[in-house]
């Protein structure tokens, strides 16, 4: 008996050890087991571009921690991140993105956009088929996207829609969905009409709200056609299974037009919000993909599991915002200024946030195909340089050491939030004297007081690009936007904006958003700090995925490969069959050889 | 006696409606709305969602509406989990936390009153204050950081046990129901010593001894059954709270009970599923204290003869 007490302590020693490094400030790492994880052979390709048989691993399950709970499976209805991903798997939309996140073919095998850009022609595939072997035809669009818009399925998504003929008339009511801008010119024609060039609409159509949906089952199950056993998709994958909280399973849908390409056969997806839990089960090997990583383990990560740990950028932007409309910030161009200057966005992302993200003093994030944010030119000098500047400004203001300004800074609870918040308003303190309050609120409250503008100063924000457009960014900031909780009012901002979406060639339309923003950030309307990052865990026999800047990775991309152990074992097991053709055998090891060349 | 039980039973009806309507009232004066989100709706869009789940009628209306469904036992849909209906959640939810509430709480009663009643015996040895002093740690160990320990050692270091997750078998149980039943077996351990030892003071034990009764006797069918009470009725209130899911355990077991819903349910403003779970929660808390003063009567005489 005492033997097992102590035995017992023993093995409790190392987790109350990782305890008390926990509690840390971060910069002492916890210190857990360290994990082996099988390497992966080389990739090789056969002649179709696709992984060669001989490299894929036998078992092709796929295990991916997804973040919340689904909040539903109708495409039309759908909103967050974790339902998106999912419905990447099940359904297809006219257009599809590569690994790289470009935007090719969907269910779509090409397209046509007429000259003024406001019609496009897509001709679907000729093999589209639902995942019951019914034939995906026009008029299944046609029947989606004016569901999609109609005010009866209360889409929360419908404004990706907005671009289409008549839209926005539907969803107010004033018109009958029938009037939508879209149409069935044969069995595999859609055509749509749009109010406006929208350059982007391509990227829309990836998006869930203009997923077909199946007809007959709507009409057979009502809005229980998402439960499985009634689901019927196009995508590369079907419903199986659906534990609510629990999992959700995914199987290979062998109707699908390119299923002889699709080497996952299943795929489940785990609902899992925290992120430490997520850790724990990716090391025990539960899961081969995570959907978020612990903020504190970065450290660790990137000594103890580099060939796991996967950081690469994001479309979205953390900021902060000034109220506009009142208080000290109303009319004080070089307060704002002052403030935005003032902060060290090096340290904030490099000890605060220490995850990767990249420091910005723009809006719209950098890696957008055809657009270049401008850069401000207190951009390119030191930081005590900027700060230099921001005192003066700070005078010019009329604020001083003796005469400070008082401030509150809002943000919603969140560990990361509530770090980034301290680490700002020290910054104001240490360079200027400002006095801040933070106010910390819970999400709702905090959204409900931004949008007031009633009590609000500075708050924080932050917004992931809805499709690959700098224009996500820009129409935020419209006199007329809903979100727009700085009270930004300025006439030519809008007039610009108006400028933009009726604009039908490229390079006006890039310049006219360069002015938008530029503008934006001289009115000093936001405090930009750094762009996101995506940041997960990939076990590394997984490839066929990128990083990409959306953050799109639909299963159907995706392979395993078998382990290098796995694959010398097999090779010592062919080996004394083998071995008496001493041709054949330095045969093999020469193509092994050529392999690791052609891959390195 | 019936009949005593009966009026209690029907004073649970008007505790219920208050229950209700306070509840009601509470989720809606909180700023926010169950649709809000960084990405702000579009106007037309907000109005076809709040006609969709009836949110524009006057509250009062929706209120008189909400208490004419559940009476017909139909809690709505949920505002969040779009597919599913609050009765569907809280029938996929229940059986779950019903299980792991149910496996910790016989683990806190059986090693809890066991570990009490050994230490009663052993009063003011060494190791009664060593079980007392451990009890102690174990009330004050919070189960956020209890539940990640076990998960660490078992599951991480020695690889005994899953990490978490749900599909029904027992070795993804084990972890979280001990997390569960640590402190409560503390607490009970603490109680039943109390007791214990109060009720092996008393004169009807000292009788009984005088008796000559063997001692296991006079523990087992003496002192026992009045030692428990105060246990039972500890036991009662904590087995509703225990059986309606832990928020931390779930969380850090991804484990799917309805725990969860009650602070995720309140931050989404899922104003259905929210008050399904109070009143879920409500009849259940109304439903184990009935069951103790049943218990109470069956282990205390005194009680039966007088009701």
């Amino acid at each position: 008996m005492p033997n097992v007490r102590v035995n017992l302590f023993s093995a409790l020693l190392p987790g109350l050890a990782l305890m008390v490094a926990g509690c840390g400030d971060g910069s002492e790492q916890p210190t857990p087991q360290p994990i082996r994880l099988a390497e992966p052979v080389p990739v090789t390709l056969d002649a179709f571009g696709r992984p060669a048989p001989d490299v894929l691993a036998e078992q092709q399950q796929l295990h991916r921690g997804n973040g919340e709970e689904p909040q539903t499976l109708d495409p039309h209805r759908a909103e967050g991140v974790p339902t998106a991903n999912i419905l990447r798997d099940l359904f297809e939309g006219l257009a599809t993105t590569a690994p790289d996140g470009r935007i090719v073919p969907g269910a779509a095998g090409r397209w046509d956009i007429s000259r003024d850009g406001m019609t496009y022609t897509f001709y679907l595939r000729e093999d589209g088929r639902w995942s019951n072997g019914d034939p995906v035809t026009a008029e299944d669009f046609v029947f989606s996207f004016r569901r999609s818009v109609d005010p009866a399925t209360a889409a929360v998504y419908g404004r990706m829609l907005m671009p289409i003929e008549n839209a926005q008339a539907i969803l107010a009511g004033d018109q009958p969905p029938e009037n939508l801008g879209v149409e069935a010119l044969n069995e595999r024609t859609v055509q749509i009409r749009l109010d406006d060039p929208t350059p982007y609409f391509l990227g829309l159509l990836t998006h869930a709200s203009t997923y077909p949906v199946h007809r007959p089952s709507l009409v057979e199950h009502g809005d229980d056609f998402v439960l499985p056993g009634n689901l019927v998709s196009n995508g590369a994958y079907e419903l199986v299974e659906w534990v609510p909280r629990s999992r959700l399973v995914l199987d290979r849908n062998l109707d699908y037009h390119s299923a002889g390409g699709v080497i996952i056969e299943r795929v489940v997806y785990y609902p899992i919000e925290d992120e430490n839990t997520e850790f724990q089960r990716f090391r025990v090997g539960d899961l081969h993909w995570t959907d978020q990583v612990p903020s504190n383990l970065f450290g660790w990560l990137s000594v103890n599991l580099p060939q796991a740990l996967s950081v690469s950028p994001w479309f979205g932007t953390y900021y902060f915002g000034f109220n506009l409309t009142r208080g000290p910030f109303r009319d004080n161009l070089p307060l704002r200024r002052a403030l935005n200057l003032a902060i060290d966005r090096d340290i904030l992302t490099g000890k605060v946030t220490q995850f990767g993200e990249i420091p910005t003093f723009t809006l719209v994030p950098d890696g957008l195909p055809d657009y270049e944010p401008p850069l401000p030119d207190y951009a390119i000098l030191t930081q005590a340089q900027r700060e230099e500047m921001a005192r003066e400004l700070y005078r010019e203001a009329g604020y001083s050491e003796d005469d400070p300004l008082e401030v509150e800074l809002r943000y919603n609870t969140s560990e990361n939030h509530r770090k980034i918040a301290v680490a700002v308003a020290a910054m104001w303190k240490q360079t200027l004297g400002v006095r801040t309050r933070l106010i910390n609120e819970e999400f709702r409250v905090f959204l409900q007081n931004r949008a007031m503008r009633r009590n609000t100063e500075v708050f924080r924000a932050g917004w992931i690009g809805d499709y690959q457009d700098a224009f996500t960014f820009l129409e935020l900031f419209h006199s007329a936007h809903r979100r727009n909780d700085s009270g930004y009012d300025n006439p030519r901002y809008d007039r610009l904006l108006e400028q933009i979406s009726t604009e039908r060639i490229p390079a006006r339309r890039r310049n006219l958003m360069v002015e938008a923003e530029r503008m934006l950030l001289g009115d000093q309307v936001v405090l930009p700090v750094y762009t996101y990052v995506t940041k997960r865990l990939v076990n590394p026999l997984l490839k066929g995925w990128e990083p990409n800047v959306m953050d799109f990775h639909p299963s159907r991309q995706m392979f395993f490969v078998k382990s290098r152990a796995q694959a010398e074992a097999e090779a010592a097991a062919m080996q004394p069959e083998v071995a008496p053709e001493t041709e054949t055998d330095s045969g093999t090891t020469g193509d092994v050889t050529v392999v690791e060349e052609g891959t390195t | 006696m019936l009949n005593y039980s009966l009026k209690r039973l029907a004073s649970a009806i008007p505790t219920l409606l208050i229950l209700i309507t306070v509840a009601f009232f509470l989720i809606r004066i909180a700023p926010g709305g169950p649709f809000d989100s960084e990405k702000a709706l579009p106007p037309e869009i907000e109005a076809n969602l709040e006609a969709k789940y009836q949110l524009d009628d006057p509250l009062i209306i929706q209120y008189f509406r909400y208490l004419g469904d559940i009476a017909q036992f139909d809690f709505g849909p949920s505002f969040h989990y779009r597919d599913w209906t609050v009765n569907q959640l809280i029938a996929q939810g229940a059986p779950v936390s019903f299980t792991l509430g149910g496996i910790a709480l016989v683990l806190a009663f059986v090693f809890g009153v066991g570990i009490g009643i050994w230490a009663a015996l052993k009063q003011n040895s060494p190791s009664d204050y060593l079980t007392m002093s451990v009890a102690m740690i174990g009330i004050s160990i919070p189960n956020f950081v209890a539940a990640p320990i076990l998960i660490l050692v078992f599951a991480i270091t020695l690889g005994w046990l899953p990490a978490g997750g749900w599909d029904g078998s027992i070795q993804r149980m084990i972890l979280p129901a001990v997390a569960l039943s640590l402190p409560m077996i503390a607490y009970v351990a603490r109680i039943t010593r109390g007791s214990m030892i109060e009720v092996l003071h008393s004169s009807f034990i000292r009788t009984a001894r005088a008796k000559g009764m063997p001692e296991h006797e006079v523990l087992l069918r003496h002192a026992l059954k009045p030692a428990l009470l105060p246990v039972i009725s500890y036991l009662g209130p904590a087995a509703a709270a225990i059986l309606t899911g832990s928020v931390v355990i779930e969380r850090i077991f991804t484990i799917p009970g309805i725990g969860s819903h009650f602070v995720q349910g309140a931050l989404n403003r899922d104003y259905t599923l929210v008050m399904g779970v109070v009143i879920f929660y409500g009849v259940l808390i109304i439903l184990l204290n009935y069951l103790v003063d049943l218990l109470y009567a069956w282990l205390d005489p005194r009680i039966r003869y007088e009701g």
